[in-house]
């Protein structure tokens, strides 16, 4: 899905601002719209601003400055129960004192639904989390996965068109997160609700969203589709934060819309392209995934050029060989190569040559 | 028993679990926890011998007490004898004077007269003096003992008299619980109300009820807001001002209930800022003290810890995304409260207003002081009996039934709520 | 006979090296208690040696009895007053004092004739004449109660009143108040319709009272202005006006006067001791001493002659004695008989008034 256009805006922040203290900001002109249907991920680490935005937008907390629409209605002034949002928490909030049908019950009841209505929606919330036996537990008695769905048919019961995720799959183990994880995309696609959901595991956001917000100090870094924010960072904080990066710091050279040359500090001239690059000598920090690097002079395209690397060590990991290099005085730069069939072994203490494409080394400003 | 494959040490010898060297599986485990239950049981008999020495025992001897009074049996042998041999209603004989004469005397000459005399005025005021003034003229009284018991004063012939030394002739009586409720036994030994310038214990008895609730509601609405600041604060904060909730409990309890006297008396802070305020006039003191007032306000702020406390301790770790969960769920923040917040904390309710009731059911120094005539409670009595009167059977007997109401009390409680969902702290 | 005294002599002064060099006295508190230590702890202390303790209660008769019940006996003497030293006697809770060992007065009376009649009984020695009556505070009223019916009168004389919880007392001055003669009191408080007749009278000033248990109470309430006019123990009463030169003044008219006397509790922990003390505190010169500093008079004929002024050295004591020939003219020995019978009895039906 891809629909960022303005007029398809279902929420919308408008140089919204938020400080606690009077002293500082935590969130500094925060601007986002986020169409209907969009599954949008915050990630940041954490006091990036990213939960505060989402508090918010559910209504406990109190922008600032700035307006925040929900359906081209202002919502600044609306009392969180008005707004209508479901929300699943980081502990899953569930009512520890009333049985989980009665928890899902509860959104209902308050909003003055007749019981055989109530029965209805609740069978068939839990229906939908394939929890339909477990109406009659405590929360207590469920597991952390079983809570988590409760928490999510809770949120949903109520047939809320926005749905806020705060750090929901937190408390999972590592296999039951990756199933959750696809089991809320599911629910998002079929149900075609608008989700906002708040992480700092960037593996989840790149899985699960439509677009991804990055956050750093109160401001978004980034908001862009997860294969762009990965392949195209636009700079040098979600180049680092997104995936594993190598970092060459240099000087430009010289530069024009396409193409950079940069001077590393140890002499040697490599390919790039610019991303904010504004002068001539300015500093520069190139950034190149580790399964971009080539050794294979094969592979490299013609006239770019190289750089020489001593091997430092050598990883076995199953898909993949991690290898570590020394290359222009920096120690930890990795190459990730696949494991193929007649693939190359390299050793520690080998000398060889790297280069890569110009389009995957981007030259971002200097951190 | 469940049937088990066989592998490994374990066996099924004849549907027994066994272990490897053939021992049933449950008298080896038997006897593999018996030395550790044994060193257990040993780490709390001390514990143990207290309770039992400071709490059991005591309250045993209380219960005793309210039912066993030797004071005239023990010292009045002969004549508890000879209305053992005969049945009530029976007049008394000559044989039966000769035995009160020789038991007087001998009461007399082991100076135990007066406590004899005090047994039988408790259930027939006005005797304690024939008891001992006989005492006094024992050695010249002479054969026939009737007509010389009768001479000294005419109340020795009073049949009232001599059913009453019938009814105290055994230790055992239900009789100071009669008093307790303001009942007593008439003329032929029937359950009657006491007269009317007598009832006392009733009313009191509801009195303390009355007021300890009313402290325990009071405390409750002033602790709940209280203990929910502390419990939402950050915890430098909250500190400090659990400092404060604190600071009344390491003050002596005289201290504390002598400065609400400062307080509260006609003369005192507040009435004197009141008039200088003009909101009454001089001439129109309010009197808060020596009255119930004074025991309600006093006991509601010396009890408020006992109820902030279990509160506090429930509350702290309630997480606030419970009532975010349900604001978000489309509960006004009334209803989060009273159908969220609420009923997670009933557990430090629950603790806090049981504590609180029982121990102003109990508190006798404060009403004492503040309390006037009309702020006593039922502790007051039994202190006065076991002080001043002395009669600490009927003492016995009222701390008894008070027991026994707060057992109901606490036996209702867990009807209704629920003891495994009391939370102390 | 000579080396029998010595050697019982010997004894004694063995036994109190060997007991503790100390004995435990409880009386009742404030100016009292200070009276005592000055007359009698301190020239006891320096004579012999031995240390006095003083313990206050709001009456010392009540912790007897469960003193010797449960066998831990702390106190060796207590101060308390007819009727409880009667009572705790009847039920062996005290020892036997033998009034020949107290020390004759100076002429060589003996003890027995020298103490005033009814002074000295089975187990307890009259150090003292104590008296209940009624004080009021000038500043309220400048012409003042003078009548024990006016401390009845609340129109005559608004204000709150004070009076001790409890019936012994309040009871008497109620009849007295209500035009009984002193010497009719008892007699008709012995009938139902006598005991009605006080309690018809108290009821008259019930909702404006304050009752006040320990003895120190009274004079506080009155300097604390929570009370115009209280019921309280002359001495006391005394010790504030002169002593604090407080704006008090007693009404003798309707005073109910009694002995306080010595006991020693069945099993003191040092007998030897608290006899010398009992002995020493009774003579004729202490218990004119005693007068030095409050305004009880002395249990002995032979210590009348030696009362002169209060410590202070101008102010004469005669005039302030319960028992001067101008306070007694409408006032009434207080019946230990009566309340020794009735004393639970009336508290019973008091406290149930009171609660009522």
């Amino acid at each position: 899905m891809n629909v960022s256009t303005a007029d398809a805006a279902f929420v919308e922040f408008d140089r919204v601002q938020k400080s606690y203290d009077g002293e500082t900001l935590v969130v500094k002109d925060l601007n986002l719209t986020i169409a209907k249907g969009e599954f949008l991920t915050m990630l940041g680490p954490s006091g990036s601003g990213k939960t505060t935005c989402l508090m918010m937008l559910a209504g406990f907390e109190t922008a600032t400055h700035g307006e925040i629409k929900l359906a081209g209605r202002p919502i600044n002034q609306v009392p969180p129960h008005k707004r209508g949002i479901g929300m699943v928490f980081q502990n899953y909030a569930l009512f520890p004192h009333m049985s989980v049908g009665e928890n899902l019950a509860f959104p209902l009841e308050v909003r003055g639904m007749g019981k055989s209505d109530r029965e209805a929606k609740v069978a068939r919330a839990l229906d939908m989390v394939q929890m339909g036996a477990f109406a009659n537990r405590r929360p207590a008695q469920l597991s952390g996965g079983q809570q988590q769905r409760i928490a999510l048919a809770r949120a949903l019961v109520f047939d809320p068109e926005l749905v806020l995720m705060d750090e929901p799959l937190g408390a999972l183990d590592k296999q039951l997160r990756e199933h959750m994880q696809f089991e809320i995309k599911a629910l998002h696609d079929r149900l075609g609700i608008t989700v906002v959901y708040v992480t700092h595991d960037q593996g989840e956001a790149l899985t699960m969203s439509d677009r991804i917000a990055v956050f750093n100090d109160g401001r978004i870094q980034q908001l862009a589709p997860p294969a762009e924010l990965y392949e195209r960072p636009n700079n040098s904080f979600v180049a680092q934060f997104i995936g594993e990066n190598n970092k060459l710091p240099g000087i430009i050279e010289e530069f024009d819309d396409k193409k950079a040359l940069v001077r590393l500090a140890t002499g040697e001239l490599i390919d790039a392209t610019p991303v904010n690059i504004r002068a001539k000598g300015q500093q520069t920090l190139v950034s190149i995934r580790p399964e971009r690097v080539e050794f294979k002079p094969e592979m490299m395209p013609p006239g770019i050029h190289r750089i020489g690397a001593d091997v430092l060590e050598v990883v076995y990991m199953g898909d993949i060989f991690r290898t570590r290099m020394r290359v222009a005085g920096s120690e930890d730069f990795v190459m990730k190569c696949r494991n193929t069939i007649g693939q190359r072994k390299l050793t520690p203490g080998e000398r060889i040559e790297i280069a890569w494409h110009a389009e995957d080394a981007r030259a971002l400003d200097p951190m | 028993m469940v049937a088990i494959e066989t592998s490994g040490g374990e066996g099924l010898r004849g549907g027994l679990l066994t272990t490897a060297d053939g021992k049933p599986l449950k008298q080896a485990l038997a006897h593999a926890q018996a030395r550790a239950r044994r060193k257990a049981l040993l780490l709390v008999v001390p514990l143990l011998a207290f309770i039992v020495i400071t709490f059991v025992v005591p309250i045993g001897q209380l219960l005793f007490r309210s039912i066993h009074n030797d004071g005239f049996s023990a010292n009045m042998p002969q004549i508890s004898a000879w209305f053992d041999e005969t049945k009530a209603g029976d007049a008394p004989d000559e044989a039966a004077y000769a035995a009160l004469v020789a038991d007087i005397a001998a009461a007399a000459e082991a100076r135990t007269i007066g406590v004899v005399g005090t047994r039988v005025n408790y259930e027939l005021s006005g005797t304690r003096s024939l008891f001992t003034s006989a005492g006094r003229n024992a050695e010249d009284l002479e054969p026939p003992y009737r007509e010389a018991l009768l001479d000294l004063n005419a109340k020795w012939g009073d049949p009232q008299l001599w059913g009453v030394m019938r009814s105290v002739s055994s230790a055992y009586s239900a009789n100071f619980y009669l008093a307790a409720l303001d009942l007593a036994r008439d003329e032929n030994g029937d359950i009657v109300r006491a007269p009317e310038d007598r009832r006392i214990y009733g009313m009191l008895f509801m009195r303390t009820l009355w007021l300890s609730a009313l402290i325990t509601g009071l405390c409750l609405i002033l602790a709940y807001p209280v203990a929910h600041l502390l419990a939402v604060l950050p915890l430098a904060k909250s500190n400090l001002l659990m400092i404060l909730v604190l600071l009344p409990f390491w003050t002596s309890l005289l201290v504390r209930t002598t400065s609400w006297m400062v307080m509260l008396q006609e003369q005192g802070v507040i009435n004197n800022t009141m008039v200088a305020l003009g909101l009454v006039g001089n001439e129109s003191r309010i009197q808060m003290m020596y009255n119930q007032a004074g025991t309600i306000i006093a006991m509601t702020h010396i009890l408020l810890p006992f109820m902030i406390l279990p509160l506090y301790s429930v509350m702290r770790p309630i997480n606030p995304s419970y009532v975010r969960a349900a604001r978000s769920l489309g509960a006004t923040s009334w209803t989060a409260f009273r159908r969220v917040y609420l009923p997670q904390t009933l557990p430090g309710i629950g603790a806090g207003a049981l504590l609180v009731f029982i121990l102003s059911v109990g508190y006798y120094i404060t009403p004492a002081l503040v309390g006037g005539a009309s702020g006593q409670l039922i502790s007051n009595l039994i202190a006065y009996h076991m002080q001043d009167s002395l009669n600490w059977s009927l003492a016995a007997a009222l701390a008894a039934l008070l027991l026994a109401g707060v057992l109901i009390l606490y036996w209702l409680y867990d009807r209704l709520i629920g003891i495994d969902n009391l939370k102390l702290g | 006979m000579k080396k029998i005294l010595t050697l019982s002599t010997a004894l004694t002064a063995v036994g109190f090296a060997a007991a503790a060099q100390e004995v435990t006295v409880m009386s009742w508190g404030g100016a009292y208690t200070v009276s005592q230590v000055e007359a009698y702890h301190k020239p006891f202390t320096a004579e012999t040696g031995i240390k006095v303790v003083s313990v206050d209660a709001d009456n010392p008769a009540t912790p007897i009895k469960a003193m010797v019940e449960a066998g831990n006996v702390t106190i060796d003497v207590a101060d308390v007053e007819y009727a409880d030293a009667i009572r705790l006697c009847d039920e062996g809770l005290l020892e036997e004092i033998d009034p020949s060992i107290l020390p004759a007065a100076p002429d060589g009376t003996p003890a027995t004739e020298d103490f005033l009649p009814g002074a000295l009984t089975d187990c307890a020695v009259a150090s003292i004449v104590f008296s209940t009556v009624f004080a009021y505070d000038t500043t309220k009223f400048p012409e003042g109660p003078t009548t024990m019916a006016d401390f009845f009168d609340l129109e005559g004389f608004p204000g709150k009143r004070g009076m001790r919880k409890g019936a012994k007392a309040n009871l008497e001055m109620a009849l007295m108040a209500d035009g009984v003669p002193a010497d009719e009191v008892y007699a008709l408080l012995e009938t139902d319709e006598g005991v009605a007749q006080a309690f018809a009278m108290l009821d008259k000033i019930k909702a404006d009272t304050i009752w006040w248990e320990a003895g120190a109470q009274p004079p506080q309430l009155l300097a604390d202005g929570e009370v115009v006019m209280t019921t309280a123990y002359n001495g006391r009463i005394f010790a504030a006006q002169v002593a604090e030169a407080k704006p008090f003044e007693i009404v003798w008219d309707g005073q109910v006067y009694e002995y306080d006397l010595f006991v020693i509790p069945k099993g003191a922990p040092n007998m030897e001791a608290a006899l010398e003390f009992v002995k020493f505190s009774t003579d004729t010169q202490r218990l004119a001493d005693q007068a030095k500093w409050i305004s009880y008079g002395p249990g002995r004929k032979s210590s009348g002659a030696l009362v002169g002024l209060y410590q202070d050295g101008v102010t004469e004591m005669a005039p302030h004695m319960p028992t001067s020939a101008e306070n007694l003219t409408n006032a009434l020995a207080s019946s230990y008989e009566f309340w020794v019978d009735r004393d639970s009895e009336l508290n019973e039906r008091f406290n149930a008034w009171l609660a009522q």
